[in-house]
């Protein structure tokens, strides 16, 4: 039987304000321990929580740049439970009157074939919360030590509806959600600073069936790779059980990424019961059409609508506008090239591959790039005028990086200027060809590969500055003969 | 109103003796019953409230102030270790 895996995920991320979501103290993370607390934080008697504005705004921001149904009302709801990350014993969220209601995300996913298909994503709704303090447990035997700067941090709940069908589709939802929310800079969404959250709910059904097969609530995903990695899992491993004539059991299984499985929390189930009611502490909101007109206005234009006039207007691969799009400044930075004049598909290959290599090597993000666009631009205006080749140009870049220098000194003074002078070059493919007897005579047998060799003799003889175009040109004749 | 006494304890971490059990089920329900007198009243033209004050829209600025509750607190806590409360052992999650 074949089975259609059904999936759904739920993503906390955290609001770019620089104080709590109910009180002034400082969300800067990494702060020395409970340093970032207050009375209203720490749940003390009497003190008042208060709504950040900027935290609102920024949920309302990321509502519209998902699509989402903004609320003319708003409130406030307790949701009870006991843990000690929470000193007040219930946490501030929202129950039935959350800032965002229904949404979509458009995302792109790839299909084994390579192509990409259109999908939309239903967003259920994206709610305001605050976030809970930090347990330790590590090298304690007599207890758990609690840290509440975390506590109170704002965050926006992001619960996708079940319309996810495989952990490719999960990741690319993801990687969609986290471009768009840093796109509209409302948040890092940097998981490793905890500032981006996902738990998956999986569950599986026979192709056809209608009715949703019971589902598992997967925790600690600490990367996007992880999450795929946890659902293709899950969905293997309830598939097999159903095979086997188990029943799937409705529960939190945690992610154990040494072992690659998933693994029953085994804790007792209770069954929840958080007795949501409305905060007394905090009065319910009104937003009005022009407060949400004006934010909509302040949306730039999203990852997707600019892969796609990448697209368009630049004649680019779907799989390059992705790319280049997935991060506002890449693509920032490559419209900057574009700008110069060049050819976008130059910029777009030269961004890609050989920029992001040496940034990647170096460990630097593309805004503290040592080359900018413009002078990158540079760089391949001289391989579009024939000056340099494709190799030279390369090493020109590196130079670039450490002497901050543009392409175009580099090329003058270190005589890179490509050779065209066709008497110059034949001298050298004559004398590549003698040296050669081997490549020539396999070449001649048929084996095209073994052009290679005699071409690198030659780039080898004009100290890499021979123009390849002209190289091969020659040797294609002179081999003919 | 329905209520169990037991599944409201648990709720709220509470372990009942016996006859506190009998006491709080009895004082629970009189309270409850009480209560229950507002669903006589018609209200099918009163707008859900969930505040006394007539108030809305009340926020603050997204302006950081330091505090020094953090040094008072846990000074006070009944445990604390450095800069951090110290609380019995939770089930681990795992
Ligand atoms: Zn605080």
């Amino acid at each position: 039987m074949t089975y259609e895996p059904v999936i759904g995920l739920e993503v906390h991320v955290q609001l770019k304000t620089k104080s709590k979501l109910f009180c002034a103290c400082s969300t800067e993370f990494g702060a020395e321990g409970n340093a970032h607390t207050c009375p209203v934080c720490l749940g003390w008697p009497g003190s008042l929580p208060v709504v950040n504005e900027q935290a609102l705004k920024l949920g309302i921001k990321a509502g519209l740049a998902l699509n989402c149904k903004v609320a003319e009302r708003l409130k406030f709801d307790r949701k009870n439970y006991f843990y000690p990350d929470l000193p007040k014993a219930y946490q501030i969220s929202q129950y039935d009157m959350p800032v965002n209601g229904r949404g979509e995300v458009l995302i792109e996913t790839k299909m084994p074939d390579g192509k990409f298909v259109e999908k939309k994503i239903g967003i259920t709704r994206a709610h305001l919360e605050e976030d809970a303090g930090k347990l330790l447990h590590e090298g304690i035997v007599d207890g758990s030590l609690v840290d509440y700067n975390r506590g109170g941090v704002p965050l926006l709940e992001i619960v996708s509806e079940p319309d996810i069908r495989s952990a490719q589709e999960a990741y690319d939802y993801l990687t969609a959600l986290k471009a768009i929310l840093q796109y509209v800079e409302v948040s890092d969404c940097d998981m490793e600073k905890g500032s981006l959250r996902c738990d998956a709910n999986v569950s599986v059904r026979p192709a056809g069936q209608e009715k949703f097969g019971t589902k598992v609530e997967i925790k600690n995903l600490n990367s996007f790779k992880m999450v795929q990695k946890a659902i293709q899992y899950e969905i293997e491993r309830q598939i097999a059980a159903i095979e086997d004539g188990e029943a799937i059991v409705q529960e939190t299984r945690l992610w154990n990424d040494t072992k690659s499985a998933t693994f029953s929390m085994r804790s007792k189930e209770e069954a929840h019961d958080y007795r949501y009611f409305p905060d007394p502490d905090l009065v319910a909101f009104t937003l009005s059409r022009e407060l949400v007109d004006g934010i909509k206005k302040t949306l730039p234009e999203l990852p997707l609508a600019k892969a796609r006039r990448f697209i368009k207007e630049f004649g680019l691969s779907e799989y390059d506008a992705y790319t280049l799009t997935e991060d506002k400044k890449l693509a920032d930075y490559f419209e900057g090239c574009v700008k110069e004049g060049v050819s976008a598909k130059l910029a777009s290959n030269w961004t890609l591959t050989e920029l992001l290599a040496v940034l990647n090597e170096k460990k630097l993000s593309i805004e503290a790039s040592p080359v900018p666009s413009q002078k990158l631009a540079g760089l391949i205006r001289l391989i579009e005028q024939g000056t340099i080749n494709g190799k030279i140009a390369k090493d020109v870049l590196g130079e670039m990086f450490t002497s901050g220098k543009t392409a175009d000194v580099i090329v003058k003074e270190k005589g890179l200027v490509q050779v065209s002078d066709t008497g110059l070059i034949e001298k050298a493919v004559e004398k590549a060809i003698a040296a050669n007897p081997n490549a020539v005579a396999e070449f001649k047998a048929g084996k095209q590969k073994a052009l290679g060799a005699i071409v690198g003799a030659v780039m080898k003889e004009t100290g890499g500055k021979a123009n390849p175009k002209i190289v091969n040109e020659i040797l294609q004749k002179k081999l003919q003969n | 109103m329905e209520f169990n006494i037991d599944r409201v304890a648990e709720l709220a971490r509470l372990s009942l003796k016996p006859e506190e059990k009998i006491k709080l089920e009895k004082e629970l329900g009189a309270i409850l019953a009480y209560v229950q007198k507002l669903s006589a009243l018609d209200t099918k033209d009163i707008e859900p409230t969930s505040h006394v004050l007539d108030l809305e829209n009340v926020y603050r600025a997204d302006e950081v102030k330091a505090s020094e509750a953090a040094e008072k607190a846990l000074e006070h806590a009944p445990k604390a270790d450095g800069r951090f409360f110290k609380v019995p052992k939770i089930v681990q999650k795992d």
